[in-house]
């Protein structure tokens, strides 16, 4: 079976450090398929107590953002300073809000 | 000192240090980097488990001995390990089957281990039990893997099989040791573990698509001290420094 | 945007210290700068393995042993985390392989020394991985997302290899008048090496110039070399033992050690494949692929079936 592609896939990595913290991307590794992805990013990125859940996912399945379009994207978000707490003007003596 | 305890915990923290000491030597030469590490991991907790084992036998012992004094200080004779673990590597399927073969004993051995009457031995049970169900997820994986894999894993997960079956079922079988553990309870019924773990070794082999050989013959003798050529030599190079400047710290 | 005003939005982005990330455009030769670099540090930890791994089943206590393994397998994490951060840059692992394996591709010279006694355990975690963290700390800092992130995450762990280094030469040298032989000899013969691992002088290193430019490289190879002087001789001091260079001195005017002349035709030698190891070290990491060959098709070939009856 020489046809098969020589890698196995490549497979991006998410942790959660801790409960209550999100999933962080923390790099990617090689493994035949899920499960082994899995078993792979609990050797290779949590041998020092890093995680408490893994996410695995075939990088060639995400989609990224094309940074050419970066603008269109994330310019219009810049101006709209009303979306901020700290947009709006209210009196000192107002405390908690 | 109680001397049955004494050897029966050595029987398992040899068992530990040896195959510790066997897959250690794949670090760096394994079959693609990520495995290398997984091996390394299973490694570091054999060595992690062997440790505990010597600890406290050399309390038990009382002669102010450490665990090194038991590690590198005994000669093969009085090693209590089986057989099987002091098996070469060979190819990864040799690795892999051995591996199998042992962590289907040692889950069910600490799962049991836990309700020891003697404390010390149920925590060091606990602790260890917890990264043998990892193992065996892991060669148990491999098993299937190789087995249902490329007609040539499935030929050398085969062969690798068929030449260390013969080895696996001294682990189940009781010693005087092991014996006199379960009748003052501290260690656990062998003959209830056999069971549990011939039905998960049944249960693997037969998805992974390979023949389980009829287990006619068992080597046996290791729990004894009576081992296979192959022990002298792991001694030599796990005991070198400690031979060669007796005495010296390190 | 046509060539010229990429390069020049790259160019900024270098200047104002902002990470180039894998889908940004980069010129062709930044790119190809960063995959040699990148490999070449990834080559240098797997084939860092084996020296090192030489003496897992030697050594001499159980917690040496563990704390052997563990080091040992953190190279091989590193080498993994970087050759990841190489594939960000579109090649794949086993063409970086292939090149390693065919002599093609280099990796540090100094894994071309054997280890001959325990002490090189020592010598090697408090020289080689000291020589190593010098040079990878300013890394952290690196143009290139990707590399700097790995290079965070190395240098977390790598902390404690010089320490368990370190206290390996400190036990024998406190040891009997053996072990404080073969520290002494272990250091005579790892010195010269480290101070190797920085690679050539200023003026004769050819990529020092694009790569400081670019940020992928943040001190020149004789900056990191003194620093490195200065940092451990006086660690030398503290276990009592001899740098071997007669030329070493304090120099109070500069505020740095002087020392001798490095032995260069040695250097070369050892790169172009003549020291004392480079064959073994190649052909373990060739046996290592070729033998893992069937093991690898076979996981691939049993996903492939799975994956096949769940979509049946």
């Amino acid at each position: 079976m020489k046809s098969m592609s020589k890698n196995w896939p490549l497979w991006e990595i998410f942790i959660r450090s801790k409960a209550g913290l999100n999933h962080k991307h923390v790099g990617s590794l090689h493994a035949a398929d899920a499960a082994m992805a899995i078993q792979n990013a609990r050797d290779v990125y949590t041998r020092r107590n890093e995680g408490v859940s893994i996410w695995v996912v075939e990088s060639s399945h995400i989609t990224a953002s094309d940074p050419d379009d970066s603008d269109p994207l994330y310019e219009p978000a810049k101006d709209k300073v009303y979306r901020h707490p700290t947009f709006y003007d209210l009196p000192d003596e107002l405390k908690h809000m | 000192m109680d001397t049955n305890k004494f050897n029966y915990i050595l029987q398992q923290a040899d068992n530990c240090l040896i195959l510790g000491q066997r897959l250690g030597e794949w670090c760096g030469h394994g079959p693609i980097l990520e495995q290398d590490i997984a091996m390394t991991n299973i490694s570091l907790d054999l060595i992690g488990q062997a440790r505990l084992f010597y600890q406290y036998a050399a309390e038990l012992q009382d002669e102010g001995k450490t665990e090194d004094d038991l590690a590198y200080l005994r000669d093969a004779w009085d090693f209590r390990n089986v057989k099987l673990v002091e098996q070469p590597n060979g190819d990864f399927a040799q690795t892999i089957i051995r591996q199998f073969l042992y962590d289907t004993f040692s889950c069910y051995y600490y799962e049991a281990l836990k309700e020891s009457n003697d404390e010390r031995l149920a925590s060091i049970a606990a602790k260890s039990h917890k990264e043998t169900l990892y193992h065996v997820k892991w060669s148990g994986d491999w098993v299937l893997r190789l087995g249902d894999g490329t007609s040539e894993s499935h030929e050398r997960a085969q062969s690798a099989l068929d030449l260390l079956r013969p080895y696996a079922d001294e682990l189940v079988i009781p010693s005087e040791a092991d014996q006199k553990a379960a009748e003052e309870g501290y260690g656990p019924d062998l003959g209830k573990i056999a069971e549990l773990r011939s039905e998960k070794l049944n249960a693997v082999l037969s998805e992974s698509t390979l023949n389980v050989p009829e287990s006619g013959f068992t080597h046996s003798g290791g729990k004894d001290g009576r081992h296979t050529e192959h022990l002298g030599y792991i001694l030599a190079d796990l005991q070198f420094l400690q031979r060669a400047y007796p005495g010296n710290k390190w | 945007m046509n060539t010229e005003s990429l390069e020049k939005h790259f160019n900024d982005k270098i200047e104002e210290d902002i990470r180039i990330e894998p889908k940004d455009w980069m010129p062709e030769k930044y790119r190809k700068t960063l995959i040699r670099q990148i490999s070449q540090h990834a080559h240098s930890e797997i084939v860092g393995m084996l020296p090192e791994a030489n003496w897992i089943t030697r050594a001499p206590t159980l917690r040496r042993k563990a704390a052997a393994l563990a080091k040992v397998q953190d190279e091989a994490g590193h080498g993994l985390y970087l050759y990841s951060a190489c594939e960000t840059l579109g090649v794949e692992r086993d063409d970086l392989l292939a090149d390693l394996h065919s002599g093609k591709a280099k990796y540090s010279s100094i894994f071309n020394y054997p280890t001959l006694t325990w002490a090189d355990m020592g010598a090697i975690g408090w020289l080689v991985d000291g020589a190593a963290i010098m040079n990878q700390v300013p890394l952290c800092r690196a143009s290139y997302g990707p590399y700097a992130r790995a290079m965070v995450r190395i240098c977390k762990e790598e902390s404690f290899h010089q320490r368990q280094g370190y206290e390996i030469m400190l036990t024998l040298c406190k040891g009997s008048e053996e072990q404080k032989n073969m520290a002494q000899d272990a250091l005579n013969r790892w010195w010269w090496p480290s101070l190797m691992m920085f690679g050539p002088t200023d003026k004769d290193s050819k990529h020092t110039a694009d790569s400081m430019r670019w940020g992928i490289k943040r001190f020149t190879n004789d900056e990191l070399r003194q620093k490195f002087v200065d940092v451990t001789v006086p660690q030398a001091d503290i276990l009592g033992l001899t740098v071997p260079d007669k030329d070493l001195k304090w120099n109070e005017e500069s505020g740095h050690y002087d020392f001798g002349e490095i032995n260069w035709e040695e250097f070369y030698n050892v790169i172009s494949g003549n020291g004392p190891c480079n064959r073994e070290r190649l052909e373990a990491r060739r046996n290592a692929h070729d033998k893992g060959e069937w093991v690898r098709e076979a996981a691939q070939a049993y996903a492939e079936k799975k994956s096949r009856n769940k979509a049946a």
